[in-house]
């Protein structure tokens, strides 16, 4: 099979960028769409043109690397997958796609469809963690947890920090992936003592890195690789209330002070 | 000729850890701030270490080629860690997991670090249950257990098919946290790309920051590389694409010493290749070894859809083969025994290399539900990728590479020939022997990142003082980044036609063929003349395009490319020396025979590897001498004080 795409090509933050069109080479519908991709660069190397800039890495789904806007739709057009999960089988020949980066404010970006997600981590590093030192845990099992709690805990923590979700938003939320972590550490008895500092530390730093409100569109659930549920929000915006009411967070607590 | 001094501590094995924590030196926390601790890589390894340190009131510098921490390849581990708890009370114990670690590792590990490994095991699950991982529970609120290859107890510990990543967001809370007290430097997008040795210790790096492009120096009192294995030397494996060799690479011509380079391991039960644009292999994990049942049809050519075929024409030959371990024989063994099935023509699917994985009789036993709820992720990216249903029909799986046991030489420190230069986790070559057990790399990379390393740094560190550390300004640390200048120069100058992807290509399919699942001295020694040639093109017709100040993935890719092609080099030397068979190091010319003993006693099979401790119970460990001549071997011998190397046996 043959398609053309329809990719953004932008050599770097400040250069402006532009839509080129491209037909693939023949293709094998049982490639993976990255797969799609490295043939499409192969033959521009060969013909001395700059192949597509785009991120990539353990291409099963879990590493978060890829990212992609396939047709309007972050990670492309089937729910609960990644664009690396995405097959050529799923096109048809002769189809037009149009391939863009993730969008957002809080992501800028880098070339071509590669974009920086380091906001992220650094929300991560305001709250997202338990404070426990190498060698003071107790044994494994002194803290028995429900099995429903774990695995609904489970359920949030399976977020690959992707960012599709704050691409698909209209406002570049970062709503899902936050409360995805602050569900997972929220939903356990370890997580307790910093559940509500947390969740004030993370949402605010959120906030400072310029990523937008929330409006409860749903649209973040519908492309979300891990299909994370947006009830996690609402969990959430209860604990952050609480966290208000309880007053200003404190700085998280120092480890290896 | 390097020194090697295991550095093993006296005294009875299950003691040398204890003993060895009170004997190391200390330093005192007001000291501690004053030492700069590079670690490369944020891995399951490289976060459990960098946080570790960072607590302890080191002053860390944390550098990743990856956007973020969280996105190293160990996020990709499914099946689960193995733990010596005994939750179970099946008779499980830190001595029958060292003593499973070091069989399953065909008697080519060192004994006292594998001993450390069981016995620190307990501790890892205790530290990652503290930080919130949310391992699979049961209804009484205690954790579950699954089984692993190589093991008669139920020891492993999971987060439903996403183990890796579960740990590795642990590791990277804990790295983060450290990050936000200022404890650790985190330098994300960086790169190393050589190593920097003043006056014979290892002093610094120098690192390309891929979004620029931009060089810089780094100077250190010790630097740790945490940078995974280098399966992607054969291009098509389950590692993700980024994985590469380059840190340890550039080390070893640096001065430091190979472990053990082709003891490569090959997992049974992967997605089979379909094409020639593939890129990756994805594994499915060795955990639904639990319910699933590998077979191939019993007649050669028989073509009919799996379903058709009756009980009576089935070969179940796993179970036929090892009936003490059935269907959970070890990686090595498994892989050997598919390959051998196809090879008789018994193989199914398109191209012939691939045999059964069946569920229908757990399905049967348990329901969908419940399979479903044990490896659901599993069965659904097994559709996504065949469009297949596991649940309707049997998946195909066939053996691919997996892992590296072979890696930088370490001591019981975990520090390299190179003083100053610790090396952990897949990166190293020390606790696996010449087969590594299912759910015991996340084990040991934990290990050595979260208790081992924290401890037996201080051993090198008290010999140095911060004062003294060589500054950036260092006349080695500008000859290094000259090097990597020119190098990066080189790449981007040449004007030939292929690119770095198409040599890569090439170099795993002259590895899979010479150095993969089987190999022969006529085999290797073809390899090596063709990759001689290979490097050499590689010289003369790269193609290499964009600049080298700005983001470009095909000059990251150059670089990694070479290193790959050098190390394939030396994996094919070091198979071609070794000429024995041991764990997944399978030479066709050593293999029992039915004539053996052993075969007729009934403890192993034809065609099973054949050790022979007289010549090899040693460490290969390569010294590189000059890219025009030879590297030099040199031997670590493998003394074994308490267990017996013995034939390996799972019948
Ligand atoms: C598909 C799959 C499934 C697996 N499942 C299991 C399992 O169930 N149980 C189990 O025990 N093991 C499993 N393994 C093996 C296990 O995952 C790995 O051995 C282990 O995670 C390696 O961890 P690491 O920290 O040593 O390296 P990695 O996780 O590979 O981390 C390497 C780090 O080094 C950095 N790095 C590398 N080179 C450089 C450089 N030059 N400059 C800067 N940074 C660099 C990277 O950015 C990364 O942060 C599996 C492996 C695969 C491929
Ligand atoms: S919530 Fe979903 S879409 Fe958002 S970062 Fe996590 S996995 Fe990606
Ligand atoms: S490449 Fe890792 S999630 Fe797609």
């Amino acid at each position: 099979m043959k398609v053309q795409l329809k990719v953004w090509r932008q050599k770097n933050r400040n250069s402006p960028g532009k839509f080129v069109i491209y037909d693939s080479p023949d293709l094998n519908p049982n490639m993976s769409f990255l797969e799609m991709l490295d043939v499409v660069n192969e033959s521009l190397a060969s013909k001395s043109e700059e192949p597509i800039a785009f991120d990539h890495d353990c291409r099963e789904g879990i590493c978060g690397t890829c990212s992609l806007v396939i047709d309007g739709k972050p990670h492309g057009p089937h729910k609960g997958v990644a664009t690396c999960q995405t097959y050529m089988r799923s096109f048809k020949e002769g189809d037009q796609i149009v391939i863009e980066p993730f969008r957002a404010k809080a992501f800028p970006l880098i070339k071509d469809l590669v974009v920086d997600r380091k906001a992220f981590d650094r929300i991560q590093q305001k709250g997202g963690f338990i404070s426990v030192r190498t060698g003071s845990a107790p044994d494994a099992n002194s803290i028995p947890v429900p099995k429903d709690n774990a695995d609904l805990a489970m359920d949030a923590a399976q977020c690959i920090g992707c960012g599709a979700c704050v691409a698909a938003c209209k406002n570049a939320s970062a709503m899902l992936f936050v409360s995805a972590k602050v569900s997972h550490l929220g939903l356990l008895p370890q997580g307790q003592p910093e559940r509500h500092r947390r969740v004030k530390a993370m949402v605010d730093q959120m906030d400072e890195e310029g990523f937008g409100a929330c409006t409860v569109t749903g649209a973040c659930e519908a492309v979300c690789p891990k299909s994370i549920s947006l009830d996690f929000i609402a969990r959430m915006n209860r604990d952050y209330l609480v966290a208000l009411a309880k007053g200003d967070a404190k700085k998280p607590a120092a480890g290896g002070a | 000729m390097a020194t090697l001094h295991s550095n093993v501590p006296s005294g009875p094995l299950a003691t040398k850890w204890e003993n060895h924590k009170f004997n190391s030196k200390l330093i005192n926390p007001a000291n501690k701030r004053k030492y700069r601790i590079i670690v490369v890589g944020a891995g399951l390894t490289g976060a459990s270490a960098a946080a570790t340190l960072a607590e302890l009131g080191y002053e860390v510098q944390n550098f990743v080629f990856h956007d973020s921490p969280r996105r190293a390849h160990s996020v990709a581990a499914q099946g689960g860690i193995n733990a010596a708890k005994n939750y179970q009370n099946d008779g499980d114990s830190v001595h029958r997991l060292f003593y499973d670690t070091i069989k399953g590792g065909d008697f080519r590990s060192r004994e006292a670090n594998v001993h450390r490994l069981a016995e620190v095991s307990v501790q890892i699950i205790d530290q990652c249950a503290a930080q919130g991982v949310p391992f699979a529970r049961e209804y009484g609120g205690l954790l579950d257990n699954r089984s692993f290859g190589g093991a008669q107890v139920s020891r492993t510990f999971y987060a439903r098919g996403q183990t890796g990543q579960q740990l590795l967001l642990g590791a990277y809370s804990a790295l983060s946290r450290n990050v936000a007290n200022g404890g650790v430097k985190l330098h994300t997008h960086s790169e190393m790309l050589d190593l920097v040795v003043v006056d014979g210790q290892a002093k610094g790096i120098v690192v390309r920051n891929l979004q620029t492009g931009e060089l810089t120096r780094h100077a250190a009192d010790a630097v740790v590389l945490a940078t995974g294995g280098y399966g992607n030397v054969f291009n098509l494996s389950t590692y993700a694409r980024g994985a590469n060799t380059t840190a340890i690479w550039r080390a070893y011509r640096r001065g430091a010493c190979f472990g053990n380079p082709c003891f490569t391991q090959i997992h049974p039960t992967c997605i089979p290749v379909s094409g020639d644009y593939q890129s990756k292999l994805t594994l499915m994990s060795e955990s639904l070894r639990n319910d699933g049942r590998i077979w191939a049809p019993a007649k050669v050519g028989d073509k009919r859809a799996p379903g058709d075929i009756p009980e009576s024409d089935r070969d179940y030959f796993l179970e036929r083969m090892y009936g003490a371990f059935g269907n959970l024989a070890p990686r090595d063994v498994a892989s050997r025994a598919a390959k051998t099935v196809c090879d008789e023509g018994r193989g199914v699917g398109a191209t012939g290399l691939g045999v059964y994985l069946d569920f229908a009789e757990s399905i049967k036993r348990l329901g969908d539900e419940k399979i479903r709820e044990r490896y659901g992720n599993l069965f659904a990216m097994y559709h996504e990728i065949t469009a297949e249903d596991a649940y309707k029909a049997p998946m195909r799986i066939y053996p691919a590479v997996h892992y590296t046991m072979g890696g930088l030489w370490v001591d019981y420190n975990l520090m390299s020939n190179l003083p100053g230069l610790f090396v952990l986790g897949e990166a190293n070559f020390s606790d696996h022997g010449a087969n590594r057990l299912g759910a015991s790399a996340l084990m040991q990379g934990l290990s050595d990142g979260y208790f081992v390393l924290p401890t037996t740094i201080s051993n090198y560190l008290a010999t140095q003082a911060p004062s003294k550390r060589p500054p950036v300004s260092h006349a080695v640390f500008s000859d290094v980044e000259t090097d990597v200048r020119n190098r990066v120069q080189r790449y981007i100058d040449g004007k030939g036609k292929r690119t770095p992807g198409s040599y890569h290509k090439e170099l795993g399919k002259i590895m899979w063929e010479y150095c993969g699942m089987a190999r022969n001295r006529t085999g290797l020694e073809k390899a090596l003349g063709l990759l001689g040639n290979l490097r050499e093109e590689y010289r003369q017709n790269l193609h290499v395009s964009g600049e080298a100040a700005e983001w470009n993935q095909s000059l990251e890719s150059a670089g990694r490319v070479e290193d790959f092609i050098e190390l394939g080099e030396l994996m094919c030397r070091d198979a071609l020396e070794r000429e024995e068979s041991c764990g997944g190091h399978f030479r066709e010319e050593f293999q029992y025979t039915k004539d053996d003993p052993e075969v007729r006693n009934g403890l192993v099979n034809p065609g099973d590897v054949k050790r022979d401790d007289g010549r090899f119970a040693h460490v290969a460990a390569w010294e590189f001498a000059g890219s025009d001549r030879p590297p030099i071997l040199n031997r670590e011998e493998l003394k074994y004080e308490e267990v017996k190397m013995s034939t390996r046996s799972y019948k």
